[in-house]
């Protein structure tokens, strides 16, 4: 019986080999250069300007961002928005008041409103629910060289819209995604139960197809860019404090090496009559 | 307190007198402070202190988190990413916790490890042992617990199939997992009761520490040779011993604050990478994750639980003889706690006359096993329920208890062991030129 199991699981990872070879395990995923990776990166203020008016623009539309506090825009650090800017912005949505038991233009200390469709999920946090990266052998090594990759994979999903391939019927639902791991896939596409094709079906339709919108600072916005401007606005959006987490990880491995070194040689003078050399 | 003779306080003012005839409080925690340490501990007699650390660590911020988290179903979740958003410096409070349940744990393997190479565990030391596993025992009820808290999908997924274990002792099973839950499923009640809980309990594993220390300052720690302390007379304990203060405070500390330079780098740099993404959505009893996976420290037994399917021949035969009263379900049960069981049972099953594992030639290569197997455990429990992983898990399960109920009982009888050093000042003068001076040379504050 094992030597049937490894048999087929030899089968298995054969046929996964040529989507495997994209990253991921089966799934499309870019490795994004986002500008806040690594100990000293911080979010570009640009970038998040330009993911909130993707996401006001397009994003909003279905998805909310319901653990994000409007008057944030304005916070050091993310999208630093002038305050009367993010008085006007908070204006665009109608928040319901429980004290009014009616709804009112929003202001800067209300939250982003909940998502508008039932089957759209909340987007406050995505960056940090999904992980890009995952192996190898579902040891998360990866994971610690190239960061979780929630953001890679929100930008991936969203360039992740390709042509269906050709073992799909037409009539399946969804929309084929080379970057969606957990969706249906048709039988046709699967072989002894695995699925032989990269990605599955999602049932968002594509959101981003490139010039969806007119950026103020005038950057290109094709739909690589775009994708990478959002994942950048929601990593903040999920993680707003990162910068000052940074800076307080950073200030932590100073002074304790510096501690560490003046116990090393505390220590050692304490013990050099005891220790003695030999000759 | 401790059998080891020393010095011990002596009041002497009279302020110090009228306290001491009143409370030898400060007696205590002199003699506490200096007891007699081997000298020739080595690094691995570290994990003591940065457990201590830990425990502290965990209380002082989880006070400060409970004031700004709300135990209820609805608002929990958005009590931690208001934690993360609007409190000062929450996300380090919340971030500190979460790793700090990390660092604890890798602190308590590396402490048992320690303990079960160099037989700490031994007479006269089994108290302090099964003190010990009390303490791990409690840390994993604990850690358990605040894992729910945050009520994320793994928070009430891991909720579900953890109290679920309960439920599989026959008979009582329902009753106590009703009760462990507050009702028939995870939901409000159980998240209060573990919040509640979970505030207690590190409680009490800061009471059984001190029986822990109190224990073991009673015997006297052992070390890497094993050997005991020389106690014919204090001069002979005194070459075998350096006072706790200032001797292993200092190297204590020094190791502690090497390893919080890598636990800030983690905090600051990385603090979701030991976590489960899955734990940022919102718990949904509607959804079940794709795989239900614990925290990474409870994964070596979550692996031996899974281990025990209804064909494997062990649950084949005990479900025949008990009339199907241990079923593969509770045969997992049994053999995750009885897991933890024979590791608290060592004392008695190693029957070897010597303690350092240094000294016992083929007891060396099963410990170094037992190592890899628990990481092998750690990474099966991570996996999916399926082959090859099931055949694995299966293999190094029985090696687990293979070790404890087999190798160790047997090997006593078996090794022959090493020569060992006669006292402990011998094997420090064998590494050290001898103290030739007489008395001993404290470092020259002039200097």
């Amino acid at each position: 019986m094992i030597k049937k199991t490894i048999l087929s699981a030899v089968v298995a990872m054969g046929l996964a080999v040529p989507a495997a070879f994209a990253e991921g395990g089966g799934t499309y995923m870019e490795d994004f250069d986002f500008s806040y990776e690594g100990p000293f990166g911080a979010f570009d203020t640009n970038q998040l300007q330009r993911g909130l008016q993707i996401y006001t623009e397009v994003c909003s539309a279905c998805h909310g961002l319901k653990f994000v506090p409007i008057r944030t825009l304005a916070d050091e650090g993310g999208p630093e928005l002038p305050e009367e800017q993010v008085r006007a912005y908070a204006q665009r949505f109608d928040i319901f008041d429980a004290e009014l038991d009616d709804t009112r233009p929003g202001t800067p200390v209300d939250h982003f409103p909940t998502s508008a469709l039932d089957s759209a999920p909340d987007l406050s946090l995505m960056a940090k629910k999904r992980a890009g990266f995952h192996g190898p052998y579902g040891l998360g090594i990866n994971q610690f060289v190239k960061g979780i990759g929630g953001p890679e994979y929100i930008a991936s999903l969203l360039n992740g819209y390709k042509e269906p391939p050709a073992c799909a019927p037409e009539d399946f639902p969804g929309y084929y995604n080379a970057a969606f791991p957990n969706g249906g896939v048709p039988e046709s596409c699967k072989h002894e139960g695995v699925s032989t094709v990269q990605g599955s079906w999602i049932a968002m339709a594509q959101p981003l197809y490139g010039d969806d919108v007119q950026y103020a600072d005038g950057h290109e916005a094709d739909i690589h860019s775009e994708a990478a401007d959002v994942a950048a606005f929601l990593m903040w959006t999920a993680e707003p404090k990162m910068m000052a987490r940074k800076q307080a990880g950073f200030a932590g491995v100073i002074f304790l090496t510096l501690l560490s070194v003046l116990l090393y040689l505390t220590n050692k003078r304490l013990w050099a009559p005891i220790k003695r050399k030999k000759d | 307190m401790a059998g080891i003779p020393h010095d011990h306080y002596e009041p002497k003012s009279n302020g110090e007198k009228w306290l001491h005839s009143r409370l030898p409080i400060v007696g205590l925690l002199y003699d506490t402070l200096m007891i007699p340490t081997p000298k020739n501990l080595n690094w691995m007699w570290i994990w003591g202190i940065v457990l201590t650390f830990c425990l502290a660590l965990q209380i002082v911020t989880g006070i400060v988190l409970a004031m700004h988290y709300t135990p209820q179903v609805d608002m929990a979740f958005a009590s931690v990413e208001h934690i993360m958003r609007n409190v000062n410096g929450g996300y380090m409070l919340r971030y500190l916790h979460s790793n700090g349940a990390s660092l604890f744990f890798v602190a308590v393997y590396a402490h048992i490890f320690r303990g079960l190479y160099y037989g700490s565990y031994k007479a006269p030391r089994e108290i302090t042992w099964i003190i010990g596993m009390l303490i791990y025992l409690l840390m994993m009820a604990t850690g358990f617990m605040g894992y729910v808290l945050p009520w994320g999908q793994m928070s009430f997924w891991g909720a579900t199939v953890i109290t679920g274990l309960f439920g599989a002792i026959p008979f009582i099973g329902e009753s106590l997992q009703t009760l462990l839950l507050g009702g028939p499923a995870v939901d409000n009640a159980t998240l209060n009761r573990f919040f509640s809980l979970h505030y207690l309990l590190p409680f009490v594993i800061a009471g059984l520490v001190i029986v822990h220390i109190w224990a073991f300052h009673t015997t006297g720690n052992n070390n890497p040779t094993g050997v005991e302390v020389r106690r014919t007379s204090k001069a002979d304990a005194e070459k075998d011993t350096l006072p706790f203060w200032p001797y292993f405070v200092m190297k204590d500390l020094f190791a502690l604050a090497v390893i919080l330079v890598v636990f800030f780098a983690i905090v600051g740099f990385m603090p979701n990478y030991l976590g489960h993404p899955d734990n940022y959505i919102e718990a949904n009893p509607l959804s079940t994750p794709a795989h239900i996976v614990p925290e990474w420290y409870f994964l070596p037994f979550y692996a031996i639980l899974r281990a025990f399917t209804a064909d494997v021949w062990v649950v084949q035969i005990s479900s025949f003889f008990t009339g199907g009263i241990i079923d593969a379900k509770f045969f997992g049960v049994l053999a995750m706690f009885g897991a933890i069981v024979v590791m608290a049972l060592v004392p008695w099953l190693d029957t070897s006359s010597v303690r350092s594992g240094r000294f016992r030639p083929m007891f060396k290569w099963w410990f170094a096993l037992l190592v890899v197997d628990f990481f092998a455990l750690m990474w099966l429990g991570a996996m999916p329920a399926e082959e090859p992983y099931a055949s694995f898990s299966l293999i190094a399960s029985a090696y687990w208890f293979g070790y404890f109920l087999v190798i160790l009982p047997l090997l006593g009888v078996i090794e022959k062991p090493t020569a060992h050093p006669e006292t402990i000042e011998a094997d420090f003068d064998a590494h050290y030129a001898p103290n030739t001076g007489g008395t001993k040379t404290l470092v020259d504050p002039a200097e």
